[in-house]
């Protein structure tokens, strides 16, 4: 047999090889009522099935595969979406049949939009279709993919993803797909190269047996002859050999060329941002935002749910030191029933250490849960927004109180160091007269304050220069009073991870740099460079 | 920026409009879907929104609705607001448009 060349659209990177499992549409049977009241009931049921399947994988887990699923229990949770389904059930179609003809609409709708991302879309209606028709009939149609194998379909939904196991290799080739879709999203972020859009996935006779995925090039070969495999087989050596130098590269703490230690930290939005993650790459963790917790919590998370997320933060990173910096609201991240809805300029309102001040019972929670969480690792907290030293002086003594209260009940705390972010300038002119532990230096909204310029607004954006002198003098003068005081000083704004600016930053005396963990092993190679 | 011209009659639930450019990458796709019917709901105020000042309107609450109108990356949103706490629905609403839904 012939190999097969298709050429189609790099949709996840990588190389992988490994045999076909072909995903073909599951045929489901179910015995219909001839009785519409039972069909929409039964309808009902199998919508509010699925939803609550979603809502339970949902609690599991976090960041970009939780907005992925949450989307979906949101459109099974809104009424408008079985509406076609419900008039065509009452005069006598089945409910599986009515589902499908609504759903299959939906579907064409989004096929035929004319931005990629909303066509994308489609394979998130299909896995809701598919998931309601399988409660409707009581069996389980999310295909079971086996871990390492390379899967042929036309597209794929998000849960047959999820389901496998792509720890082990394994590889994606679509029929259709886009690079848009949100399988696209999960391959890259698990690592498995996937390639879309390579047409009519047909065979003369048997399906292929082998396939070798180029998720570099967007090209796939079924039963490839013998030489093809083994020049690819060359190419994936080659190809992990360089990725594991780069690996055991980020894994080497960073020196720069004329031998200065730099520290390099990890920023963080949830613990699932650390997995498959060696704590060896980094010095410790310089910034986890928090708001993520009031996000998922659709609400304010209580202190236990607090304290086993920060414990699990501080078990993972070995020792190392980690900076949790408390709720950061408001401005850019409105969290509804705390921020202030409709401030006429919510950068200059009621947001961070402020809003926390002026909600103390939220604050309290949180601080009690840092508390608790102290005794299982190194824990600096690090308060946001503060621009007058009075603020730091509040919440320490806040601070105090939580700890006094916890130890008064036998509860295990400890009280970590409080430090502050560097972020208004009025607190890098007068940094020294902070009482702080530590400084932090937030250059994002450093620089916006610092410039008065937003980067989102396209007009003002290439003033938001967080290299302008202004804003490195500000950083120069925070290192200083650093220095003077004998406090540590670290940077976690983007600019950290911006390699044009390393040289710049290392000038003002900086030598602590927090990044997000896929900028580590560039920003390694951009410090090795300084000095040289 | 967004262009708010809010206007309010005498009446207390007559409907205020204003109107935001969405500035958020891909448009309202959607997670920008869910965050906006996720706020919408937490008001009583009907809110609703046209890609044009006269309609057509779809309803804000609704992600199914929103997500079919399938708003791209620089389209105006036209929003449309009546209730006891429009005034406040009307004001989260275009924050949330105007600071990319988070993501911008």
């Amino acid at each position: 047999m012939a190999e097969i060349h298709l050429i189609g659209r790099a949709a996840s990177p990588g190389l992988a090889i490994g045999p076909v499992t072909m995903l073909t549409a599951v045929v489901t049977r179910r015995t219909a009522s001839d009785d519409p009241a039972q069909e929409a009931a039964a309808l009902r049921a199998a919508i509010e099935g699925a939803r609550a399947e979603l809502a339970e994988q949902i609690k599991t887990i976090q960041g970009e595969v939780a907005d992925i699923l949450e989307f979906q229990v949101a459109m099974l949770e809104d009424d408008a979406l079985a509406v076609a389904a419900y008039e065509v059930i009452s005069v006598g179609i089945t409910a599986d049949h009515a589902w499908r003809l609504a759903l299959d609409v939906e579907i064409a709708g989004y096929r035929a939009a004319e931005d990629e991302y909303f066509r994308a879309r489609a394979a998130d209606i299909v896995d809701i279709r598919d998931r309601v028709l399988a409660h409707l009939s009581g069996v389980d149609t999310v295909a079971r993919i086996t871990g390492g194998s390379i899967v042929a379909a036309d597209d794929i939904t998000p849960s047959a993803f999820l389901a496998a196991d792509w720890s082990h290799g394994g590889a994606i080739a679509l029929a259709a797909g886009s690079p848009s879709s949100h399988v696209a999203m999960l391959a890259r972020a698990r690592g498995a190269p996937m390639v879309v859009g390579l047409g009519p996935l047909s065979w003369n006779g048997q399906p292929p047996a082998l396939a070798l995925v180029d998720g570099d090039a967007g090209s796939v070969i079924f039963d490839p002859e013998p030489e093809t495999r083994r020049l690819f087989e060359q190419r994936m050596v080659a190809a992990n050999t360089a990725l594991a130098a780069a690996e055991a590269a980020s894994l080497a703490p960073a020196y720069t060329a004329d031998g200065r230690r730099i520290a390099v930290l990890l920023n963080i939005a949830a613990p699932e941002d650390l997995a498959g993650l060696d704590p060896a790459i980094c010095d410790g963790i310089g910034l986890v935002r928090t708001e993520f917790l009031f996000e998922a919590s659709h609400g304010l998370p209580d202190e236990d749910t607090q304290y086993a997320v920060y414990r699990r933060i501080l078990e993972w990173v070995q020792g190392r030191p980690v900076t949790i910096r408390t709720l950061d609201a408001g401005g850019d991240k409105p969290i509804p029933g705390l921020t202030v809805d409709g401030e006429s300029n919510p950068f200059l309102g009621l947001r961070g250490i402020r809003l926390s001040l002026a909600r103390p019972e939220v604050f309290r929670v949180q601080l009690r849960a840092l508390a608790r969480a102290a005794v299982h690792g190194v824990l600096k907290v690090m308060l946001p927004m503060i621009a007058v030293p009075s603020e730091l002086d509040r919440a320490g003594v806040m601070l105090d109180e939580e700890v006094a209260a916890l130890r008064a009940k036998g509860i295990a705390c400890a009280r970590p160091p409080l430090g502050i972010m560097i972020e208004v300038p009025a607190a890098a002119l007068c940094a020294e007269d902070f009482g702080a532990a530590f400084y932090s230096i937030g250059s994002n909204d450093l620089t916006q304050y610092t410039m008065a310029a937003a980067r989102d607004i396209g007009a003002v954006a290439d003033l938001n220069d967080a290299g302008n002198p202004a804003v490195l003098a500000l950083i120069a003068r925070t290192v200083e009073a650093a220095g003077k005081r004998g406090v540590e000083v670290s940077l976690c704004g983007d600019a950290a991870a911006d390699t044009r600016l390393t040289t710049a930053l290392l000038a003002t005396g900086l030598r602590t740099l927090s990044v997000a963990p896929l900028t580590v092993a560039r920003l390694k190679t951009a410090i090795a460079k300084v000095g040289s | 920026m967004h262009d708010v011209n809010a206007s309010r009659a005498a009446n207390a639930f007559a409907p205020l409009t204003a109107s935001a450019v969405l500035v958020n990458a891909v448009g309202l796709h959607a997670r920008p879907s869910v965050k906006l019917t996720q706020c919408a709901k937490s008001f009583v105020a009907k809110i609703e929104f046209a890609l044009a000042p006269d309609g057509p309107w779809t309803d804000a609450k609704s992600p199914v609705k929103v997500m079919r109108v399938k708003a791209p990356q620089g389209a105006t949103l036209h929003f449309r607001v009546a209730g006891p706490d429009g005034k406040a629905a009307l004001a989260a609403v275009l924050a949330l448009v105007h600071d990319g839904f988070g993501e911008a």
